[in-house]
């Protein structure tokens, strides 16, 4: 039997720094208890880490969803925010629309998306101004 | 392979099964049983965080008695740093290495000189960058058997030299052997220790084979015998040897101050350790070069096995540091052994938390774990015995709890079970119900 599909979801507080990464600190303890092999786990957490502190930062948070089953692993962030205006430049290293008093907190370095893509095996990402940002990230667990 | 010996045990008769040790461990190791904590040994990392919250005192670290060291011809005592600090002011280093050596050493060595080899290794070590950055160091058997379980993808950033203690060991044994001419097993090399991870990475190292230490000895144990010997040991033989920098290693940012890099990280406390090591993780501190973790608070100075609180210790130790910054460093040509300190074993992921070997088992169990979680009433009182709810739902799907185990839950089905019974005692079989049928004797009329 092969469809077994773990399925959970979190709520991204916004505006809140002392919590944000905790949905993806927990997702790797799921990880682990599941017993992926390091490196997958690694790459599933970080990008779903960039992902979470992004709609922090950007759309006073949101909701993760991630579901686990015998190939991979999906995780949905998804926002209500401002949209991203141009894809493109957002997915350029060093570039940010990050507050100054974000950067100051050692946040918007311009290496989220670029981060996640980095880390990813497929990155989807459905955005419209003004309404909100849904980024989606598969993690492959087969070669 | 002794994979699980482990130092901290249990002391059955003292242990109330309160779960002041379930709540603070920080691998999830510990469930009460029948009245008693239990240890699961694969999870232990030996920090001794149980051994300091133990309102009993029923958590022991199994050192080796004093007496352990007369099976041997020559005896030498090799103390931790943290020594020092658990001494007044009044006393200088020297009088507390004479006077250990008194209470029945033939030899005395200090671990921190042996601490001031380790760090010239690494400081060579991280000039030539061939590392995965941040090092972390493995000062602490703690926290590299807490990598080891929980951050397997950090078991490369760990700093693959041999501890202070090994390298000091190393040095006395071919140091006795030579100018006395004796046997390696003739000589009996004792740590004197603040901890019980050390001990556990004496009984079973991970890095080598065999520890060349033969013994651990508590500084608690050894305290008293110190200080009543002291006042006869004005004027010993001289056996501080060691500089500051060797001393500083009892204290948090001790080693790494060591290394003259700026780029450095110094974090005590096993629940703050943890978080740094998940910052490690996320590649968020990518531009640290050295993170020095400590499972105590305070550092070693902190340890379970010490005497005096770890502040106090820590304005203590300040002066034998100064004093060993003032005196100039015997060179006393150890820069020998710095070619050889490089790990012979290697540390391995323990995956502990995984809940089956099979993946689609283990994503079932994930599930029916999530669902009994759902259920718990998320309060973590531990009263069943697990350090929390999902702890619990965690135990029950890997069948070594029971649902009925969470004391809410329990209450929960002993009250449906009245309320059943409540409604059972109304009803009567028709032939012994004398109501039904209104053919009952007359004293039955009132109830109609």
């Amino acid at each position: 039997m092969g469809d077994n599909v773990i399925k959970l979801d979190y709520v991204i507080p916004g505006d809140d720094f002392s919590v944000a990464g905790e949905a993806s600190s927990n997702v790797k303890k799921v990880l682990n208890q599941l017993g992926i092999p390091p490196f997958i786990v690694k790459k599933a957490t970080i990008s779903m880490y960039e992902a979470e502190i992004n709609s922090v930062i950007h759309a006073g948070g949101g909701n993760a969803h991630v579901e686990i089953d015998n190939e991979k692993i999906v995780v949905e962030i998804t926002d209500q925010g401002p949209g991203i205006p141009d894809i493109e430049l957002a997915m350029q290293e060093g570039y940010s629309t990050a507050p100054d008093e974000i950067r100051e907190l050692g946040f918007g370095a311009g290496m989220g998306l670029p981060n996640i893509k980095r880390y990813s095996d497929e990155l989807e990402i459905n955005t419209e101004v003004g309404k909100g940002t849904t980024v989606r990230i598969t993690i492959r667990l087969k070669a | 392979m002794q994979n699980y010996f482990h130092s901290v045990t249990l002391d059955e008769k003292r242990c109330k099964g309160c779960t002041n040790c379930i709540k603070r461990c920080p691998t999830e190791a510990i469930r009460v049983r029948k009245s008693k904590a239990r240890i699961i040994a694969e999870r232990c990392i030996d920090c001794g965080e149980c051994i300091r919250v133990c309102p009993q005192h029923a958590k022991k670290a199994i050192t080796d008695p004093i007496e352990t060291i007369n099976s041997f011809k020559y005896k030498v005592a090799i103390p931790a740093p943290s020594l020092y600090g658990q001494f007044e002011s009044k006393y200088s280093r020297n009088q507390i290495l004479n006077a250990l050596r008194r209470i029945g050493f033939d030899m005395v060595y200090e671990v921190a000189k042996a601490a001031e080899i380790v760090s010239s290794a690494t400081r060579k070590l991280i000039s030539e960058k061939n590392f995965k950055k941040p090092l972390i160091s493995s000062a602490c058997p703690a926290v590299v058997r807490l990598i080891q379980v929980r951050f397997p993808n950090l078991l490369d950033n760990i700093l693959k030299l041999e501890s202070p203690m090994e390298v000091a060991a190393r040095i006395v044994k071919s140091e006795a052997a030579e100018k006395y001419k004796l046997a390696a097993d003739e000589i009996g090399v004792f740590f004197i220790s603040p901890c019980a991870a050390k001990v556990t990475s004496v009984k079973a190292p991970y890095e080598k084979e065999k520890s060349a230490v033969d013994g651990v000895i508590s500084i608690n144990d050894v305290y008293v015998k110190i200080l009543l010997t002291m006042g006869k040991v004005k004027n010993g033989e001289e056996l501080d040897l060691a500089g500051n920098e060797g001393i500083s290693w009892a204290k948090p940012g001790g080693e790494s101050i060591a290394l003259g890099s700026d780029k450095f990280l110094a974090v005590d406390g096993i629940h703050n350790v943890i978080s740094i090591l998940e910052e490690i993780e996320n590649d968020k501190l990518n531009d640290m070069e050295f993170v020095e973790a400590l499972a105590c608070t305070g550092g070693c100075l902190g340890g379970p096995l010490t005497v005096v609180n770890p502040y106090i210790a820590r304005t203590r130790l300040k002066k034998h540091i100064e004093e060993a910054r003032k005196k100039s460093k015997p060179d006393t040509g150890e820069k020998e052994y710095i070619q050889d300190l490089v790990w012979t074993g290697n540390v391995e992921y323990k995956p502990v938390m995984k809940l089956d070997e099979d993946f689609q088992k283990a994503l079932k169990k994930l599930e029916a774990l999530n669902q009994i979680n759902k259920e718990l009433p998320g309060l973590d009182c531990g009263a069943c015995g697990a350090p929390s709810c999902r702890a619990l739902a965690e135990d029950i799907v890997r069948g070594i709890a029971n649902e009925t185990d969470c004391i809410f839950k329990l209450r929960e089905k002993v009250r449906s079970l009245a309320i059943q019974m409540m409604e059972l005692e109304k009803k009567m079989p028709p032939v012994l119900d004398k109501d039904t049928n209104g053919h009952g004797d007359e004293d039955n009329n009132e109830s109609r």
